[in-house]
């Protein structure tokens, strides 16, 4: 077997936020291959969501580049679409309007002749029944739950099939049983769109759940501690079962370890026993 | 009683017909109170007139005067000024709020302008235009057109940062950018603007009736207080008021209206 043909290639990549002394992520080397699922992991603040931000295109690196096959990234283009946490649906617009937000989609130049255009509104309709948004393609976003809503998110980035989907907690925001849900409908996505993705996450259950590649970041500044390969099935073919089969709890376990290694959680206990020393002094005997 | 319980909780619910009677209410007690005030002899009635001697003069106005005249020229006034600011407001304030060089040399030149005293521009507003109409449409526009365009460029500023980045993302260029996700997501904030600044215009106009004018609800009052008319100035004044609170009620029905997603759940 041959390896994929790198999909994105990151190499050197720096950046550091104006105004900062640290770096918010340093050399960071990193190729994501095509139809790849990939999580990033890591220790809040370890620059997981500038690294999503830079391969979006939505931050300029200080050194280093990106490179979607072959050619550098420069800016934001829905050829690497985003699903953010929250807040990023447009209030104003219906469920369908929303999904057919895209730019590219022939469906705003008004031709209703264009067979391009035709398809966009077919393939619309269709995600919008895959996600079982059906029903509420006419409701205001705001009437919708946290869960729906993501659904609506995750449809208007595919919308335009993009080479790559970049994902930042995108369930984050959601209660444990949903999150079980977009978990199944998210693989199933990946099955069937075949696109790339870059999922970042504070839930390592879920990443070695859902990637097929976890990269763990550690801070201060940000870089990559390490790639775990995982030895478990391809994304496409897991079920929910083998959330609780022991290799992938072994493979839970090495990722939390080397979050903790490369965390302040240390720091934090020194801090800890300070306070508790500070509290047993003020209880009066 | 749950009613009772939610009448008093912090933000609580209040039916559409218990809002209006506490309203009914609310106006029913000021008027009850004057009438008291100026029936019960202890002011002198040419200084404070009874409601009901107020709504006599109304329709004697109405009747043997130019009332419907006077309200016509008002009203024209007040809506040109106001729409002059606002056509040249909202363009500034979308601009100022969503690019940093154009923000960094309008706002402060705007701070600076709306604290000059709108009213000590009368004098030179004559000097300037005389005292025809153009000389009250300039002083609404001096005295709403500054904190209008600050208001809306803020009123741009709370556009979330997603939603933007979201648009970048999906192929939009920044003309799309600024019409269809900034300016579609500041338009709520930006009526609730127009809405606001509208009652200052009402107050500038009078203050340009009051000093320079010949006609109007101010001139009206003015010539009213030269004759010891005080149930006219009454009639004038709340005239006013009222005419606010209907234009006030019409912006937040037309909020309503066109913006089904923020009152829908
Ligand atoms: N716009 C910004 N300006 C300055 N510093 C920033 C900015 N955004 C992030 N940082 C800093 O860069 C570092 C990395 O932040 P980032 O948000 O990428 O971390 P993260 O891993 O996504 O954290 P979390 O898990 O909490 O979301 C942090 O130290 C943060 O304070
Ligand atoms: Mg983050």
């Amino acid at each position: 077997m041959t390896a994929p043909a790198p999909c994105i290639r990151i190499a050197g990549l720096g950046k550091t936020y104006p105004g900062q002394s640290l770096p918010a992520l340093q050399a960071i080397d990193l190729d994501v291959a095509q139809g790849e699922f990939l999580a990033l992991v890591g220790a809040s603040g370890c620059g997981k969501s500038t690294l999503l931000r830079l391969i979006a295109g939505l931050e300029a690196p200080t050194s280093g580049g990106i490179w979607l096959d072959d050619a550098p990234v420069t800016g934001p283009g829905p050829e690497r679409a985003v699903v953010f946490q929250d807040y990023s649906l447009y209030p104003w617009l219906t469920v369908l309007e929303n999904v057919r937000f895209c730019r590219s989609l022939r469906v705003h130049t008004g031709n209703a002749s264009d067979s391009q255009a035709a398809s966009a509104v077919e393939r619309s309709y269709a995600l919008l029944d895959v996600m079982g948004l059906d029903a509420v393609r006419d409701h205001y976003p705001n009437q919708l739950s946290g869960g729906m809503r993501q659904r609506v998110a995750i449809a208007r980035a595919l919308m335009a099939q993009p080479r790559v989907l970049l994902m930042d907690e995108p369930f984050g925001a959601l209660d444990a049983q949903t999150r079980e849900v977009m978990h199944e409908l998210i693989l199933r996505l990946f099955e069937i769109e075949r696109s790339t993705i870059v999922f970042v996450t504070h839930d390592v259950e879920e990443a070695v759940y859902l990637a097929s590649r976890v990269v763990v970041l550690a801070p201060h500044p940000g870089r990559v501690d390490g790639v775990h390969t995982l030895s478990l099935p391809p994304p496409g073919e897991r079920h929910p079962d083998l959330k609780l089969a022991p290799e992938l709890l072994q493979w839970k376990k090495t990722v939390l370890e080397r979050i903790r290694a490369t965390s302040g959680v240390q720091h934090d206990l020194d801090k800890l026993n300070r306070l508790a020393e500070l509290s047993r002094r003020r209880t009066p005997t | 009683m749950t009613g009772v319980a939610s009448f008093w909780s912090i933000r609580g619910h209040l039916g559409n017909s218990a809002y209006l009677a506490l309203a009914a209410a609310g106006f029913t007690t000021f008027l009850a109170a004057w009438w008291m005030l100026a029936a019960s002899g202890l002011v002198d009635p040419v200084f404070l007139p009874t409601p009901d001697g107020v709504v006599r003069r109304l329709a004697m106005w109405a009747r043997e005067g130019d009332l419907l005249t006077d309200l016509k020229v008002s009203i024209g006034r007040v809506l040109g000024g106001f729409t002059l600011a606002a056509v040249m407001a909202v363009p500034l304030g979308i601009y100022i709020g969503s690019f940093r060089p154009v923000q960094a040399f309008f706002e402060p030149l705007m701070e600076f302008a709306r604290y000059l005293p709108a009213v000590a521009f009368v004098p030179l507003v004559m000097l300037w235009v005389g005292i025809g109409e153009s000389a009250k449409i300039a002083l609404i526009w001096i005295g709403t057109y500054f904190q209008m365009v600050l208001m809306v460029s803020d009123n741009v500023r709370q556009v979330p940062m997603t939603q933007i980045e979201a648009a970048q993302t999906l192929g939009a260029s920044r003309g799309e950018i600024l019409s269809l996700v900034v300016f579609k997501s500041a338009l709520p904030g930006i009526v609730d603007t127009l809405r606001i600044t509208l009652g200052w215009a009402w107050t500038y106009l009078v203050v340009a009736e009051l000093v320079a004018a010949n006609s109007g609800l101010g001139y009206a009052i003015l010539r009213a207080q030269r004759f010891l008319q005080t149930d006219k100035i009454f009639v004038g004044i709340l005239l006013i008021g009222l005419l606010g609170l209907v234009m006030d009620q019409g912006l937040r029905l037309l909020h309503r209206r066109a913006f089904p997603w923020l009152h829908t759940r």
